[in-house]
């Protein structure tokens, strides 16, 4: 497929806004049973929850991009009992209420204590605005997924882990930029936030990985064979009936070398991995925010060129019919 | 329930393109508004196309066998393309099977072109709204148009009647006639998709000559032993069986 930038930066800038709003999220019911301390509501959950608002809202914008006629991305709703896109168009807007009403109650204080058992858990109105939040992110994260693992013949998405890597790949970002965000609003949590970036981070490359080989042995069902329905051993395309460029040829392919896609494969994988560890390692041991937020932006450069791959891996079916002009 | 579907002959399609200029020439002119046609005599022209005429070899020199490809939408009946769709502008009519899209409800989100398999969905870059055939669902039901004509645009400019027109799921149909007796078969069956356009295979035509039948090895005369002028000797077929 050719990665259009647009979806690039709709599915990794709402991850990061998923991944954050989740950390926020577990910071606050990981306090709610004593296991951490409560953070100041407006510096930490408010602000927090806002930032994570904002790369949903800037993802939002992104994807505005790649239609055609914006202007009617309302109607985007109404087909949500067949199309995950229209799922995931509904699902987005209900996060960003969910998150922007957990912020406001957290900014102006509006928490009422629900229930308080014996050992000192304490059930508040924002823990229950906040998990109907976790369940709209993990619904979102299901509909961008399926967006891609639903189309079958695209048999390099056709999988869970399609769906499995969006989901830990943006909740890694989101937790390493809680990280950075904790240094400078609550460096209690630093090494809480630290070591479950690292651990996500690490499935995340184990699941990616395992995408990848997944997708270097995948055997195409369809063959020039059963494009034209002619059993001979060989075919070869003489002409696609046209000589200029169309629709066709310029949509499904990314017009690259295998070198680039090599050297993108093993960019990303440096870059949203292994890089970003180490410099999360660094800026945990030194105490530094910048290095963290270091760690953040590598991630994101590390994203954006592993999306790119995502997209561009994936061969359509339809390239068969337009192998030469 | 019917099915509006085309049937290609590859055996008689001759790749003249003459069915995508009248099918763009038809489409460019109707009330749906222009197909996008950039730079057609200049460098890279590029425009929307419902359908194309491709064309492949098959074998090796010097066994080779040259293919014309017409493709064009097949309107399957389970369209991919259809579910997909965000806004419900693509739709297949339940009246008779033709996939459509409806242009004031497109967002242009490409989603349908990526679900389509065949590659037969083109965002339209001027209008920003995917386009692909309807089968000229503008004509075919056109009273105004004498019977004969209202079929789509590309079976009538078809100088060698390779595109035929009907209703498939008819099994009387000469349609549905043509693709049992002919061997019609869909394009990548493998996707589950049911194509209702129909392709007919290549098809030869070969004579056997026995080499018996080169002269007359049945001559009454033999079994009388009055022999030919030329005796055969061996065992002909008509000495092995008897009917």
């Amino acid at each position: 497929m050719h990665p259009a930038f647009s979806v690039i930066f709709l599915t990794t800038l709402i991850g990061v806004g998923q991944g954050l709003f989740l950390a926020i999220f577990t910071g606050q019911s990981y306090s709610a049973v004593e296991l951490l301390p409560t953070e100041d509501s407006v510096q930490f959950y408010a602000t927090g929850s806002m930032l994570a608002l904002v790369f949903l809202f800037a993802g939002l914008i992104a994807s505005l991009f790649h239609l055609g006629h914006p202007e009617r991305a309302w109607r985007a709703a109404t087909k949500w009992r067949t199309s995950w896109l229209s799922r995931e168009v509904i699902a987005l807007p209900v996060l960003m209420f969910l998150i922007f009403v957990y912020s406001l109650m957290h900014y102006f204080e509006w928490d009422t204590m629900l229930f308080t058992s014996k050992t000192g858990a304490r059930l508040q109105l924002t823990l229950v605005i906040g998990m109907l939040g976790v369940i709209a992110t993990f619904a979102l994260f299901l509909c961008t997924g399926m967006i891609y693992a639903a189309i079958k013949f695209l048999q390099e998405w056709a999988s869970p882990l399609t769906v499995i890597n969006y989901l830990l790949l943006g909740t890694a970002s989101g937790f390493i930029l809680a990280t950075a965000f904790s240094s400078y609003t609550a460096p209690g949590l630093v090494k809480f936030y630290g070591v479950w970036a690292t651990i996500i981070t690490l499935s995340a490359l184990i699941t990616r990985s395992a995408a990848l080989i997944r997708n270097a042995r995948i055997k195409h069902k369809s063959s020039i064979q059963t494009a034209i329905g002619v059993r001979h051993n060989q075919i070869q395309q003489k002409s696609m009936g046209f000589m200029g460029g169309s629709v066709n040829t310029r949509d499904f392919f990314h017009h690259k070398t295998r070198l680039f896609m090599k050297s993108i494969k093993w960019i990303f994988i440096l870059l949203t991995f292994f890089l970003p560890l180490l410099f999360l390692w660094f800026g945990i041991e030194q105490a530094n925010s910048n290095t963290l937020i270091m760690a953040f932006i590598i991630q994101y450069l590390g994203l954006i060129a592993e999306r790119w791959f995502f997209f561009a891996q994936a061969n359509h079916p339809q390239n068969i019919y337009y192998q030469t002009i | 329930m019917t099915q509006l579907a085309l049937i290609i002959d590859l055996n008689v399609c001759v790749g003249c393109h003459a069915c995508v200029t009248s099918c763009k020439e038809w489409n460019t002119s109707g009330a749906a508004g222009t197909m996008c046609d950039d730079n057609p005599y200049g460098q890279d022209p590029t425009g929307t196309f419902f359908n194309r005429v491709q064309t492949y070899e098959v074998g090796q020199f010097p066994y080779t066998e040259t293919v014309h490809f017409p493709k064009s939408c097949l309107h399957c009946e389970e369209p991919p393309c259809v579910p997909v769709c965000p806004t419900g502008a693509s739709y297949k009519r339940e009246k008779d099977g033709i996939v459509l899209v409806d242009y004031d409800k497109c967002i242009g989100c490409r989603y349908c072109s990526w679900a389509c398999p065949y590659g037969v969905r083109e965002i339209d870059e001027h209008e920003k709204v995917m386009k692909k055939c309807t089968l000229c669902v503008d004509r075919i039901y056109d009273e105004s148009l004498p019977e004969a004509e209202r079929k789509p645009a590309c079976v009538l400019a078809c100088p060698t009647s390779a595109r035929l027109f009907g209703d498939v799921h008819d099994p009387q149909s000469e349609v549905s006639v043509t693709i049992r007796e002919e061997g019609g078969y869909a394009l990548m069956p493998e996707w589950g998709t049911k194509p209702s356009n129909h392709y007919l295979p290549r098809r030869k035509t070969r004579m056997h000559i026995h080499e018996d039948e080169l002269v007359r090895a049945d001559n009454p005369l033999k079994k009388e032993q009055r022999e030919h002028a030329e005796p055969i000797d061996a065992t002909t077929l008509d000495d092995s069986t008897s009917w």
